[in-house]
Order: C-alpha cells, then structure tokens, then sequence
C-alpha cells in the first residue's frame, strides 16, 4: 500500500483514550474488589467445608480434627490458617480427644491427568480405612470408576500399612488384578480401568511409604499440640 | 437422475487404458479377503458369521440409503461399502453385540465417506473410523474377547451377541479370554509366535489369520492392484523399531516377531493402510505413510495406554496423507529438473 | 436479504428473537465454539455455562453501549476485554460462592467467556453502534440463544452417553451408555448433528418461501 503519510491527520487525542482507559479500569476495578470482598467468606466456607466433609469421610470415628503443617525443622505444627506450603496432615481425634487417625492428601498421574485423592489411615487397625478422590479428569464412564465401582472403593476399607521391625512399611500397597487379592495390603484392580486403578494404588503405596514412618516417629507433635 | 451412469470423460494425454475399473479392484478385494474371512468364521463360529453379515448389511443399507437422500445413482455395484462392510467387520470382537456392529457400521458408511462426498472423498478408511467410533463408545464391549477355536463355536452363541438394542451385553468370565497384546502389557506374559501364526488366540474376527492375511496381500500384490510399499514399510518399520528395543533390552521388550503377528497388524498393513482413497499417491510418498503408521504402532503399543495401536496408527497416517502427498510431489510429465532447465 | 436497512426498524421483540433461532450464535453463527463443545457434557453443565455466558454479554451489551460516546475507537477492543473480563471475574467468584462442584465441573471454562468470541463480536457489532435498551436486548437474546443451544447439545450428550438428564436415569438400568459421547469427540458429533438438522432446516424454510412467493406474490410483500 502506498498511501500518503497521514500520520497528522491520524493522531488521536491522548486525553480521551486514557479518560477511557483509566476510568473503564477504575470502576471494574472497584468491582471486582467488591464482589471479591464479599464472596471471599462465602467461598473459603465452602471450602473449608468440603475438605471437611472428605476428611470425616474418610475418618470415620473422627469427632474433632485439627490441621498440622510440617515445620523446616521436620516436625509438625499447627497449621495457620491461610499459610498451604508444604506437606499439610489433618489429624483426627474421638470423643475423648484421644488421636485415632490422620487423613492425608496425596496426588499422582492418573489416566488423563494428576488425580488428588485423600486417605484416612487408622492408627488402632495400622490400616487406610478410607479414600476419597477430590480432583480427577479420568475418562467419563471407565476411569471414573475409581470414585463409584463399588467393589473398587471397599479395597480401601481395611487396607493394611502396618510398620515393620525396621520403622519401614512392610507391605507396601500393591495393586493387583480384579479378584486377585490375597493379602490385606493389595488393591483390587478394576477391569477397563487399569490405568486409573493401578495409579490410585500408587498414590497410596508412595505416599504412605513415605509419611506413615514418619508420623509414627514425630506421634507427640500431635498430642502435645492439643 | 438415477439412469445417468455414463459420463464423457475428458482428459489430457498421455492416455494409457490399465485394464483395471475400480470395481474390477474392488471385487478383486473381496476375493483377497474371502481365504481371511473364511479362516474367521471358522475360528471363531456362529458369532463371527453373525458380526460380519451383520457389519457387511448396516455398511451397504447404509451406502444405499444415503445415496438415495442425496439423490445420486445407487453405489453398490462398485463393491466399496461392501469391502468397508467385511473390513470393519473383520475388526470387530467376535463376541460383540449385534446393535453395536449395526452402530458401527452406520456410523463407517454414514460418517466415515459419505458424509464427505463418497467414493474417493473420504479422508479416513471407513471401516476404521466406525471402529474408532465403537472403540471410544463401547470401551468394554470392545475389549471383551472370546477364544478362538470353542468346542461349541458352531451351534451356540455367546450371551452378549444377541444382546437387545441399546442395552449392556453381559459377559461371563469363563468365555473371556485375553489377546496376546494385552496378556503382554498387563500381564507381562508373551504367547508363542506359532500360535500367533495360526491364529490359536483371542482376538478380533479377521486379525488372528495372520499368515492368511499375508497370502491376499501377496495376491493383490501380483495382479498390481496394490502397492506393496505400504506393507512393506509397515511391517519393515515394526521389525526394525522393536528389533532395536528388543536387542537393547529383552526383558523390557517383546520381539520383533511377536510385535509383527500380534493384533491387527497384518490386517491393518495389508488391507486398512492400504486403501486407496486415503493413503499417498506417490511410491515415496508410500514409503514415508507407511514408515510413520509403523512407528506409531510401535510407540502406541509399547509406551501408550492401551494394547493395540494399529487403528488410530493408521487413521493418523490416513491424516498426514494430504500433507504427504503436499510436500512429495510426482514429476510432471515431459518436465525436466529444474537444473537442466535453466 | 439485499433490504434497504431503511424499510422497517426492527421491533425491540425482533431484536430479542433474532438470536434465538434466526441468527443462533452457535448453530448460524458458529461462534463461541470453545464452550460449546468443551462444557457441555452434561445438560447441567451446559445450562450453567449458558447462563453464565448470558450474564456477561447482557451486562457488558450495557455498559459498552452506555459508554459508547465515551471511548475512542482507538482503545476500543482493550476497553471491551477490560469490561467483559470484570464480569467475567464477578461470575467466577458468584459460581464459587454458590457451588464448589460446579466451578470444578466448569473448571478453565468460566474464565475463558472473556475470549468469548460471542461476546466481543457482540459488542463490536452491535453494543458500540446501539442504545442502551436495543443493546441489553439484543445480549439478553443472543445469550439465551447460546443457552439452548448449548443446552440442546448439553442434553442429547448426557441422554445417550449416560442415559440420564439433569442426573436423573431415564432408561432401565441395563442400557448401555455410549462413553463417547461425554469424551471430547462427542461434542464434535452432537454440535455436527445439530448444525446438519438447522441448516436442512432452513433450506426446508427457505424452499417453502420461494413456494409460497411464486403462488402468491403477496406474501412475498408483507413480509
């Protein structure tokens, strides 16, 4: 194109363009503080809620619990509100206020993407008693599965995570076949699932390999903190 | 309109008459399929026969119907939808139900070509994207595989064959069987080649012949009415790619061999990668489709999700085949290389 | 087609009701095309992120056409995301307050109305040229034509690839679903099989005009 220089006829009116600007900015702005401020309890509710909800569903006999953050020295703190860095546990105490159990978040690669599952595990059967998947993009209809097969989620009533001689787990969770479970520690497997059902048994043998010892080790943080 | 067949065709020279129509093909097709289709039926009995005619009739009656719609001249004498029919139906489980074969045919024919204007349009092998459709649909269905070879496999049928229209077929444990492809991924169990030779295994209708597969190959091939680059660089490229992993690491790979006979292979090289429509039209633009349809079988079955790979290997293939035939293009006729022009 | 604009201002019902069928943002149109294949799953969800679509384009039809004297065309784009994208905003922080499952269900999607191509076409088109009432008209039309046919993908995806609508069974137990319909590719067959039925349609319409025009020229007139 070779159209004359019209760059003194073209140029805008500053003013007018950052009236518009700032002003359209200022008032969204404003907005969008304001709806914040006012969803903002409403939404942490929520939140703290359906974590709730999942953490006595997988504690069952849990009455009361109470969040513990672990601290750069290696044991573990009451968590403060707001503050999620680092490996967060969620203990969970019966009537008398005795500790019965913790329920711990632990994700891996499913499927599709990561899953986010939370497990409760119980100190008096040394078992995961319980497992919820909170995030997952498994496939609609098969890798799904994993939250309502029946027959998959009862692998996770008793679960076996007992520690042996050496404060190490002695069985780690392993999956195996559908309808081929021998032992308290291995997971049933679900047909047309595999992938999704191997990798929840995953989750559970990583994280429970590595954070069982270790509440069993640091077990005063928790009782001292009540 | 329906009585208007024969058109004038006008065309440049050079002409040279091959002797060969497209139906002329196609029947010849057929043929090279009967030796597979027949070993099916015999494998796998009263339900393969079943699956197949019913896959077949859904393909036709869908070709017929939509020829009609669209107002143009009955297309069955070309034998293509027929060949789409028995290919997906040599795909299929043979203990699937019946509905599902229908779905799956009506969707090959409806979706797969005609949807994209017919004969020689399509850019997907029909048969494969039906069985896509029926793969992403039906997971279990699809992988519910009955043994071949069933004392009883002549007079009685599975219970999920004549399962009623849009309901869950059951399937019982003892009649399920396993393919070599998922014994080996999940089980970590290999089968003997010869089994896999002879098609002593569960698997699809028409994928267990696979030395039967090879000998209709080998006669279209001979009455050039195929290009045996495809296969050849198909199976070439399987055989190398595994042969490498397998020399690297044995206990981690299965063997060439193994990788060659298992699953659809055979059938997909020779008779899926090979269709005319949707594959490359020069002999080096073959060489690269089938070159990249073999490696993504190797990487599929042996790093992907699932067992077998051969189908979306092949409908990805089916999708670079445009850009193939882009960037490698034929000389034209009389035209001399650049260099020797200038 | 060819009309003089001139002829017959539209009637504020013709600007409500154009969106709906006529000029469909997703099945004449074809815009918005990221949710309309991605959330809708499920007729619930499709409904939410319908409504959701709907709230944004009214209210921002509203404010881009009051301030339309206001803002240079120059800035004008940057302006209008800066718009969308604060009610976009409120909506995100509304569904949460309302429902954590179904921010979750709506995931990535509920930020993504700002690039909308819906939204942004309307207020260039249409909100930066109209009045006030014609514009929040013309959003609130356009949005519930999104909604429905969102919703009309929504619920045949939902119907056949878990036999439920609004997760309520409809079918015996035994049906089979088919899985392929909630995946990504189901989208892709349901919007295909939808635009197959309304462009047949209106050529079936279009056909029976001319019909009816060469009987009688005088229906042609008082349309």
């Amino acid at each position: 194109m070779s159209a004359p220089p019209q760059a003194a006829s073209q140029t805008p009116a500053m003013w007018p363009m950052y009236r518009a600007m700032v002003g359209v900015g200022l008032l969204c702005g404003v907005l969008i503080v304001g709806v914040f401020l006012t969803t903002r309890p409403v939404i942490e509710r929520n939140r703290a809620e359906a974590l709730e909800r999942a953490i006595f569903r997988v504690l069952p006999e849990a009455r009361t619990r109470r969040s513990f953050q672990r601290s750069a020295a290696g044991n573990f703190e009451p968590a403060a509100a707001g503050g999620n860095a680092g490996f967060v546990v969620h203990a969970g105490y019966d009537e008398a206020g005795a500790l019965i159990g913790f329920a711990v978040e632990a994700q891996g690669m499913g499927y599709q993407d990561l899953i986010h599952v939370l497990y409760g595990y119980d100190f008096a059967r040394s078992a995961v008693i319980g497992m919820e998947v909170l995030e997952s993009r498994e496939t609609p209809g098969l890798g799904d599965k994993i939250e309502t097969d029946p027959a998959f989620v009862a692998n996770f009533e008793l679960l076996d995570v007992a520690l042996g001689a050496g404060g190490e787990v002695a069985h780690p969770i392993e999956a195996v076949k559908p309808g081929e479970k021998e032992h308290p520690w291995q997971v049933d497997g679900i047909s047309g699932a595999t992938i999704s059902s191997q990798a929840i048994a995953r989750i559970l043998r990583d994280s429970t390999s590595q954070w069982v010892p270790i509440l069993y080790r640091q077990l005063d943080d928790f009782r001292e903190a009540r | 309109m329906a009585g208007v067949s024969k058109t004038l065709e006008i065309r440049t020279s050079p002409h040279i008459l091959s002797g060969y129509s497209v139906d002329t093909i196609m029947f010849n097709v057929v043929l090279a399929l009967l030796p597979v289709t027949a070993f099916a039926v015999y494998a796998f009995g009263l339900p393969a026969l079943l699956t197949l005619t019913v896959a077949t009739v859904s393909c036709l009656a869908t070709e017929e119907l939509a020829t009609r719609v669209a107002g143009k001249a009955s297309a069955l004498g070309d034998w293509s939808a027929a060949i789409t029919g028995l290919l997906y139906g040599l795909t299929l489980p043979p203990g699937l139900p019946l509905w599902m074969v229908a779905v799956g045919g009506i969707v090959s024919v409806g979706l797969g070509k005609t949807l994209f204007g017919g004969l020689g349009a399509n850019p997907f092998n029909p048969a494969l994207v039906g069985r896509a459709f029926l793969q992403a649909a039906f997971p279990v269905s699809m992988t519910s595989w009955t043994p071949a070879f069933g004392a009883e496999r002549f007079y009685t049928l599975p219970a999920s064959t004549l399962t009623a229209p849009l309901t869950k077929p059951s399937y019982h444990d003892a009649l399920s069987g396993a393919t070599p492809l998922a014994r080996w991924k999940f089980d970590g169990q290999l089968t003997e080649v010869s089994d896999l030779a002879f098609g002593a295994i569960p698997g699809s209708t028409g994928e267990t012949g696979a030395l039967l597969i090879l000998l209709g190959g080998v006669y279209l091939v001979a009455r050039n009415m195929m290009s045996w680059r495809i296969p050849v660089a198909i199976l070439a490229t399987v055989a190398c790619t595994s042969g490498i992993l397998y020399w690297l690491d044995p206990n981690a790979y299965p063997s060439p061999l193994f990788m060659l006979f298992s699953g659809g292979l055979m059938l997909g090289a020779v008779f899926m990668a090979t269709d005319m429509v949707s594959s490359p039209m020069t002999n080096a633009g073959c060489v690269v489709y089938g070159a990249l349809i073999g490696l993504l079988v190797v990487v599929i079955r042996l790093w992907g999700g699932m067992p077998e790979g051969v189908m979306y290997a092949i409908l990805l293939g089916n999708a670079v085949t445009p850009h193939i035939d882009n960037l490698i293009r034929p000389t034209i006729y009389g035209a001399r290389p650049a260099e020797e022009m200038s | 087609m060819a009309l003089p604009p001139s002829q017959d201002a539209p009637s504020p019902m013709d600007e409500f009701s154009k969106g709906l069928w006529r000029e469909n943002p997703v099945f004449v149109q074809v815009l918005g095309m990221c949710p309309a294949l991605a959330v809708s799953n499920t007729a619930a969800n499709a409904l939410a992120m319908g409504l959701a679509t709907l709230f944004v384009l009214t209210l921002s039809n509203a404010v881009i056409s009051s301030l339309r004297h206001f803002i240079p065309k120059q800035v004008r784009i940057a302006t209008y995301i800066l718009v969308i994208a604060t009610f976009v905003t409120v909506v995100d922080y509304a569904i949460q307050a309302v429902s954590l499952d179904l921010h979750k269900a709506l995931g990535a999607f509920i930020s993504l109305i700002v690039v909308n191509c819906l939204i942004l076409g309307r207020a260039e088109a249409f909100a930066s040229k109209q009045p006030i009432g014609v514009a929040v008209l013309d959003g609130l039309g356009m949005g519930t034509g999104f909604t429905l046919a969102l919703f009309s993908i929504g619920a045949v995806r939902e119907i056949l690839g878990n036999g439920t609508l609004f997760g309520i069974a409809l079918f015996h137990e035994s049906f089979q679903p088919w899985i392929v319909m909630i995946l990504p590719s189901g989208g892709f067959f349901t919007l295909a099989g939808w635009l197959i039925v309304f462009s047949w349609l209106q050529e079936w319409r279009e056909r029976r005009r001319r019909e009816n025009a060469v009987q009688s020229p005088v229906v042609e007139v008082t349309r």
